[in-house]
Order: C-alpha cells, then sequence, then structure tokens
C-alpha cells in the first residue's frame, strides 16, 4: 500500500523512522504550512532535499553557510546558470574556494535543516514516491537519519510550548523599558546576540529570522530566552527597516608596499 | 599563511597554462579535457575548470597564479577569481591575429572588474610567425603606457620577467596612490 497520510495522524518523526528501518529509497513529499518539502531518501539515508520556493542550488547552500561571500554569490547567480552543481563544485574546488569536505558539509547541513523545520509542521499531508530521485545535475549526499529522529522527538514538546508563547512570527520585537537592564551585563549567546542587534520595531521576527538564516523553531527559541530575561517586547511591527550596510575589508599601504617587494624579490631568485 | 594571488588570462590557447606551468612549484592543477568535436583542431586538450600555480614567497607568505578557464561558458569564474587579485596578465598568442579582438576584449573585461595593474604577454615569440609586438600594440589598440612585452610562456625566465614587470607597476601605483 502506498505510504501516505496526515501528519497529525502520523508526525514526520514517525515516518523517518519508518523510512530508515525499512531502508528506503524514494522521495518523501509533504505538503504543509512553508509549502511543498519533497525530501529524497537512498536506502534509508537522506540524499537531498527541496523545500517551497527556497533556493537549494549549490551557490544558495554555500552562500547560507558562508563559505562563498555575497559578492560572489551574486556573480554566480547571475552568471553560473548553465553550469550543472557538479560542475560548479568542481571548479569551486579546483580553484581553491573550497574544499571537497566543505561542499558535503554544506549540502549535508542544508538538507538536515530542511527535515529539522519539517518537525515544526503540525499540520499538512505526506505521500511516499518509491521513484522520484533528485535532479541529475545536482549533488546527493548521505545523512543517516537516527541523530535527526531523536532531535526530533525531543523538539516536537518544546515546539508546542514555544507556538503557545509566540505564536505569530509576523510581530515585531522591542527592548523593554525597563530601568536597570543593561544589555553589557548580561550574557547572550551568540545566535542571541544576532537576534538582538536587529531588534527594531520595523523588523518583524520573520524578517529577522530570514537575516539571521534561523528557522522558525530557533528564532522562536532565542525570542523566548529574551522575553523571559525580560529583555524585549513583542509589539505591532511598523514599517520595514532597510538592511544594515556591510563593511569593506580596508589594507593598509605600507604593508602592501611591503609584501609586493617581497614577492619581487623571490620571483628573482626562482 | 598570507595568500595573495595573480590571474592570468587571454583567448582559446594563447598558453596560460604553459606560462603557470612554467614557474609554478607544484604541478599545475588542471582540469584538461579532450576537445569536444569540431571545436577549434589547434590543440588536443583545453581547460575546462582551471589551472592554478604555486609560488612560496616566505615562511608565511605565498603567491598563487590563477589561470582562466578557456570556455565561454566558465567566464563566470573570472569576476570570482578577480576579487582581491594583485594584478593580472593577459596572454596573447603572437601567431594567431584572429584570436587578438578576443584578447582586447579579456583585458576590457577584467579591466572592468579591478582598478588593479596588468600587463599584456605577447606570447610564442619563438615562433617564426610571430607578430612583432610594436605591431600588436596598435592591433590590439593599447595606449603606449600599457606594458606589454615579448614573452615565450615556455622559458621560465621570460615568465618570470612579465611577473616582474607586473610587480613593479604595482609597486608604481602603490606609490602613486594616496593613503
Ligand atoms: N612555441 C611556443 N608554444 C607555446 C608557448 N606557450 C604555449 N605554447 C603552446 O601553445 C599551446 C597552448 O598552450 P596552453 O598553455 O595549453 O594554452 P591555454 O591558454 O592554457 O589554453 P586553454 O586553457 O585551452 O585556453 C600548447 O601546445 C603549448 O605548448 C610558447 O611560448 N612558445
Ligand atoms: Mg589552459
Amino acid at each position: 500500500m502506498a505510504l501516505k497520510g496526515n501528519l497529525r495522524d502520523f508526525t514526520i518523526t514517525q515516518i523517518l523512522n519508518l523510512i530508515n528501518l525499512a531502508r528506503k529509497t524514494g522521495t518523501l513529499v509533504v505538503e504543509g504550512p512553508g509549502g511543498v518539502a519533497q525530501v529524497v531518501f537512498r536506502e534509508g539515508k537522506l540524499a537531498y532535499a527541496q523545500i517551497g520556493e527556497e533556493d537549494n542550488s549549490l551557490a544558495a547552500v554555500l552562500h547560507r553557510s558562508k563559505k562563498i561571500n555575497p559578492a560572489q554569490y551574486r556573480i554566480l547567480k547571475e552568471r553560473a546558470n548553465q553550469v550543472s552543481d557538479k560542475e560548479l563544485g568542481l571548479v569551486l574546488i579546483n580553484a581553491g574556494y573550497i574544499t571537497q569536505q566543505e561542499v558535503i558539509n554544506a549540502l549535508q547541513q542544508y538538507f538536515s535543516s530542511v527535515v529539522r523545520r519539517l518537525f515544526t509542521w503540525a499540520e499538512g499531508i505526506f505521500h511516499f514516491d518509491n521513484d522520484a530521485q533528485p535532479p541529475p545535475d545536482r549533488i546527493s549526499v548521505k545523512v543517516s537519519l537516527e541523530n535527526l529522529i531523536i532531535e526530533g522527538s525531543r523538539q516536537l514538546r518544546e515546539w508546542a510550548q514555544l507556538q503557545e508563547e509566540i505564536p505569530s512570527l509576523d510581530m515585531a520585537l522591542k527592548f523593554a523599558d525597563r530601568p536597570g537592564t543593561n544589555l553589557k551585563n548580561i550574557q547572550l549567546s551568540v545566535e542571541e546576540w544576532r537576534v538582538v542587534s536587529y531588534i527594531h520595531p520595523k523588523n518583524s521576527m520573520r524578517q529577522i529570522a530570514q537575516t539571521t538564516k534561523m528557522n522558525d523553531l530557533e528564532i522562536r527559541r532565542v525570542v523566548y530566552s529574551l522575553l523571559q530575561a525580560g529583555l524585549v517586547e513583542i509589539i505591532r511591527p511598523a514599517a520595514p527597516a532597510a538592511q544594515p550596510p556591510v563593511a569593506l575589508p580596508m589594507v593598509n599601504k605600507t604593508t602592501q608596499k611591503s609584501l609586493v617587494q617581497r614577492l619581487i624579490n623571490r620571483i628573482r631568485t626562482l | 599563511m598570507q595568500t595573495v594571488k595573480m590571474v592570468v588570462t587571454g583567448p582559446f590557447s594563447a598558453g596560460k597554462t604553459q606560462f603557470i606551468r612554467s614557474v609554478s612549484e607544484i604541478d599545475v592543477v588542471s582540469t584538461e579535457r579532450k576537445i569536444s568535436a569540431e571545436a577549434e583542431k589547434i590543440k588536443a586538450t583545453t581547460t575546462v575548470a582551471m589551472d592554478f600555480g604555486r609560488i612560496s614567497i616566505d615562511d608565511d607568505l605565498v603567491l598563487f597564479l590563477f589561470g582562466t578557464p578557456g570556455q565561454k561558458r566558465f567566464d563566470f569564474m573570472w569576476e570570482i577569481l578577480s576579487e582581491g587579485m594583485l594584478g593580472f596578465v593577459v596572454i596573447v598568442d603572437s601567431t594567431r591575429p584572429e584570436t587578438f579582438r578576443e584578447a582586447r576584449s579579456i583585458l576590457e573585461t577584467f579591466r572592468a572588474y579591478a582598478p588593479t595593474p596588468y600587463i599584456v604577454a605577447a606570447n610564442k615569440q619563438d615562433l617564426p610567425d610571430a607578430w612583432d609586438v610594436e605591431d600588436m600594440r596598435y592591433a590590439l589598440r593599447l595606449d603606449e603606457k600599457v606594458k606589454l612585452l615579448p614573452c615565450v610562456a615556455r622559458d621560465k625566465e621570460s615568465v618570470k620577467n612579465i611577473l616582474l614587470e607586473l610587480l613593479y607597476a604595482i609597486l608604481e601605483e602603490l606609490e602613486q596612490s594616496k593613503d
């Protein structure tokens, strides 16, 4: 019988468990609040994933995991569309911009993150297609499902609670105007700092999540801890704010000159 | 460990791979592929991805030479490679005037990517039908201020000379620029 059903009766974690135990090969298609997700498995291992309209090309994945910079990403998006992901991976590796392991890690992390996002979907329908394979020009990976399944079951309870506390990400945040609270005296995690730096009545939590590359669960988790610490309040968002500018690296001229002189001296003796 | 890079570019079969190979201390890492079907019958392989060579300068400085891929399909790599380069070399095959226009256009493209110094190498000057360097200056429409030098990419001394001239130009530019 075809594997299909409703997420209310059968959770993502349970589906993954089945795929893992039965060492299934094929594509799990889930239609839920975040759009349509397609997750490909080979012999019970995660191979590839695509969610909604999200760009899962190699360039986009490398950009998200900060393996290439925004300028390089823009160039690849504008100009590398005739080149398949496999070819692109090869050129970037050959050019020394990235190692093969970094390509694989970035893809594994991205595909796993797609699965993690599915854990947060309470509503939706799914079916498993035994034949569908990843597009042939894409790079696929092999990720064991055990860890994802364990994470998924842990998240399930946390998620339910967080959703009650922070039902909508379309709301914005503002700093609580309580006297005596000084951010400098509070130890925040890296994630918390990232969120804090974007707090503005014009930025919705969804926008902050996108900018800081957090998923729905991660942003809620951070906001929840900031709420608990009394640092922020949830408010209705104002008109959208502009993105912060990106700093350009500067190089000192004297250092550059001595560097060029070293190059000259060395090449003379070749 | 600090690394700096220079880009070696030029039309198909100009001698980019050969140029890098002559001075690199490692075997040039290149992804050569048999030229398909009716593609230019000039040589058997072309660089599809890229080649890069390495020269260690001292204990904590390494110079990388990046050769641009020959095929148009990969020209998005030009802009990526050009980021942060010290300068670039445009290699032109002196025996193939039919490639001069393309050489000119590659030069302009790189100049637009980065305002770094560059040098034009009139390669294969050892061949009998090589054009005179000064004739090439006219054909390539190069201003007299642009450094255009004879080159034999198979000869290490000749390649060293090109790299040194480029470095002199970079130093000069630094002297002139304001802080
Ligand atoms: N006689 C002579 N032959 C040269 C010289 N430089 C390169 N060649 C030859 O010219 C041909 C092309 O050289 P490559 O170094 O492969 O050229 P390329 O620019 O890397 O070519 P693509 O990567 O295909 O664009 C080869 O057969 C080289 O041996 C030179 O200075 N003199
Ligand atoms: Mg080559």
